[in-house]
């Protein structure tokens, strides 16, 4: 198992490597001088000049590389052109929005998601079946900003329940924090849920077919314990690596949700930041979730191998 | 629900299509009168056929100009002579809806036919050269790791907004995915024995790759080309919406949507009828897709 992380922490340099090659580029595939684009048409040549020193464009592009990922390594990912304070200070004070966000949509989209996956498969072909899947078909397709916008409407302007948007730190007022996360979580989780109904459904129906499902039920045991304790368990591993693919989606999504409920973190700063053109922060904020995201997905893959024996005892 | 359906078409084409139920299966043709078959995808096909159409013949369809602006006619609420009501400067929402959907299909084509096209190059020689295979998939693994939309978004700070950028950046967000799974069909095909058999009589590598490899790809590659072009046109939309995609003067399901937000309160239709047909393009999409799946790979129908 050790030994199984390791390796998989080893393959990640190489991906970490072109992932911090895409960033690093992302500031020289503008068109024209970055520092012009930066300062916009009224910049003097002279503060043009002064800003490709600041960003350090004046090197050759090996030396600007090596030491702009010598700061990444550092977590120095260098200042904000804007707000005039460290990227990294910038971002951690936004990082408790989006991760919050991302952890209660990814929350709801299991507690939704599976249950209704393993009740269409029971009742698989029922009306009850179809509509779940119609609803799922619905959920894969609605973007996550037009559902929160919609969600908005109803529970925000015309029932007048919930806040249209704004953030309430944990620590400030707890019920007032879910208040304000509610609905963006659902938002950004509602297609996550659909799709792991499905593939829960799916998986399930497969589970079910099986001979130790049969003989379980010959035993005399109830429906409810055949499911529960025999057929789900054997369900959550594919449902497992949906969950961890899940979460890139539920990291880009969280960017576009923030907007829409104008909650202060991260996404919502690096859609901010494209008008200010302050690459420093949209650097870092990418490469800082594209970093997550991989060891995320590494987590994942180990909770895989935890999970299923056949996995763990088939590498030995 | 895929069984019952097979069930309804069998019965169905015993009454309606003659020449549908002559094709036999075996025939070269047999997907295509599965698909004919299956109720919901031939009715979302139907529908995309129709929003293309309305929206190719948007100006000869609609009496008002998307950028006209009428100050006496301000946030009308959806009526018989504007279906989709009018926005903040009186311009009519059902016509802009049109003019959007031009450029959703527009990027969702493009972005599918880009991707698709480097995709399947990247794929075939990344499955078929051991030699290049880990770089190249090292590469695509790299570009996989960014969650795409935040890529996306990363992609168009740097180049900034219009219609060929965004098509730009979601190419080359999408185009992994195609290597990927062109590159799985690869390695399953190039140890077949017809391959093994036209290297014998002396095809060249290009040969063997198109019209052999390639040839056998194509069931998956269209399938996920389907997911692809929906997957686009949600991207591009939200691009648009966090004005980071095609310019704001366009009319975009997307760029309404976002004008649309800043008046939720007061005129819930500026919202509301772009987003659906922004959803309801995709879900046909998405339905189209999983129809042309089942006719391709009945295998998966079993589900």
């Amino acid at each position: 198992m050790i030994s199984y992380i390791l390796r998989r922490l080893l393959l990640m340099l190489p991906v970490l490597l072109i992932v911090g090659v895409v960033v690093f580029a992302l500031v020289h595939v503008t068109p024209g001088d970055p520092a012009s684009v930066i300062l916009g048409p009224e910049a003097t040549p002279e503060q043009v000049d002064q800003l490709r020193d600041t960003l350090g464009l004046n090197d050759p592009l090996y030396i600007q590389f090596f030491s702009w990922l010598g700061g990444m390594i550092r977590l120095d990912f260098g200042d904000s052109l804007f707000l005039g304070i460290p990227v990294l200070e910038a971002l951690v004070d936004r990082l408790q929005v989006t991760s919050l966000l991302t952890l209660y949509a990814l929350a709801l989209s299991i507690i939704i998601g599976v249950p209704l996956g393993v009740i269409a498969a029971i009742r698989a072909n029922s009306v009850l079946d179809r509509v779940l899947m119609a609803v799922s078909l619905s959920g894969a397709a609605i973007p996550n900003f037009f559902l929160g916008i919609l969600m908005i409407l109803l529970f925000a302007v015309v029932l007048r329940w919930l806040p249209s948007g704004g953030y309430v730190e944990i620590n400030k007022n707890l019920s007032e924090h879910f208040q304000s996360m509610v609905l963006p979580a659902f938002a950004l989780g509602f297609s996550q849920a659909a799709l792991l109904a499905r593939i829960v459904r799916s998986s399930m129906l497969d589970v079910l077919r099986e001979d130790y499902i049969r003989t379980a039920y010959s035993k005399g045991l109830t429906e409810r314990l055949v499911v529960i304790r025999h057929a789900l368990r054997n369900v959550l591993i594919p449902a497992i690596t949906v969950i961890g693919l899940s979460l890139g989606a539920l990291l880009g999504g969280a960017v576009v949700t923030e907007t829409v409920f104008t909650l202060p973190g991260m996404g919502r700063l690096v859609v901010q930041s494209i008008a200010r053109r302050d690459f420093p922060i949209i650097q870092g904020a990418v490469m800082l979730i594209a970093v997550f995201y991989v060891l995320a997905n590494l987590l994942v893959d180990v909770l895989y191998i935890y999970l299923d024996p056949r996995i763990r005892y088939g590498n030995k | 629900m895929a069984t019952s359906n097979a069930e309804l078409a069998v019965g169905r084409s015993q009454r309606s299509g003659r020449l549908l139920a002559s094709i036999r299966p075996g025939s070269k043709y047999y997907a295509l009168r599965r698909l004919a078959e299956n109720r919901m995808a031939l009715a979302s096909l139907i529908f995309l056929v129709v929003v293309l159409l309305l929206s190719l013949l948007a100006p000869l369809l609609s009496p008002y100009d998307p950028n006209y602006v009428d100050p006496v006619n301000r946030k009308l609420v959806p009526s018989g002579s504007h279906w989709f009501g009018t926005d903040d400067l009186g311009r009519d929402v059902f016509t802009r809806a049109l003019y959007g959907a031009r450029v959703s299909l527009l990027v969702g084509a493009s972005v599918t036919v880009v991707a698709a096209f480097f995709g399947s190059i990247l794929g075939l020689i990344s499955g078929f050269y051991d030699k290049v295979d880990g770089l190249i998939m090292r590469i695509m693994d790299g570009f996989m790791a960014f969650p795409s939309i935040l890529l996306a978004i990363a992609i168009m700070a740097s180049l900034g907004p219009r219609t060929i950028n965004v098509i730009v950046a979601l190419a080359v967000v999408y185009t992994p995915q195609i290597a990927r799974l062109v590159r799985g069909t690869t390695l399953g095909t190039r140890e077949q024995l017809y391959v093994e058999s036209a290297r014998v009589i002396g095809a060249r590598d290009g040969r063997i790759l198109t019209r052999y490899i390639l040839a056998n790809s194509l069931s998956p590659l269209i399938v996920q080309c389907t997911f692809i072009f929906a997957y686009a046109i949600i991207a591009e939309a939200s691009l648009s919406f966090l004005g980071a995609g095609v310019p704001p003067e366009v009319p975009t399901w997307g760029n309404m949507l976002r004008d649309g937000q800043r008046l939720l309160t007061t005129s819930w239709w500026l919202s509301v009828m772009p987003g659906t047909m922004l959803f309801v393009t995709v879900l046909a999409l998405n339905l189209f897709g999983d129809g042309l799946r089942d006719a391709l790979d009945p295998r998966s129908q079993e589900r």
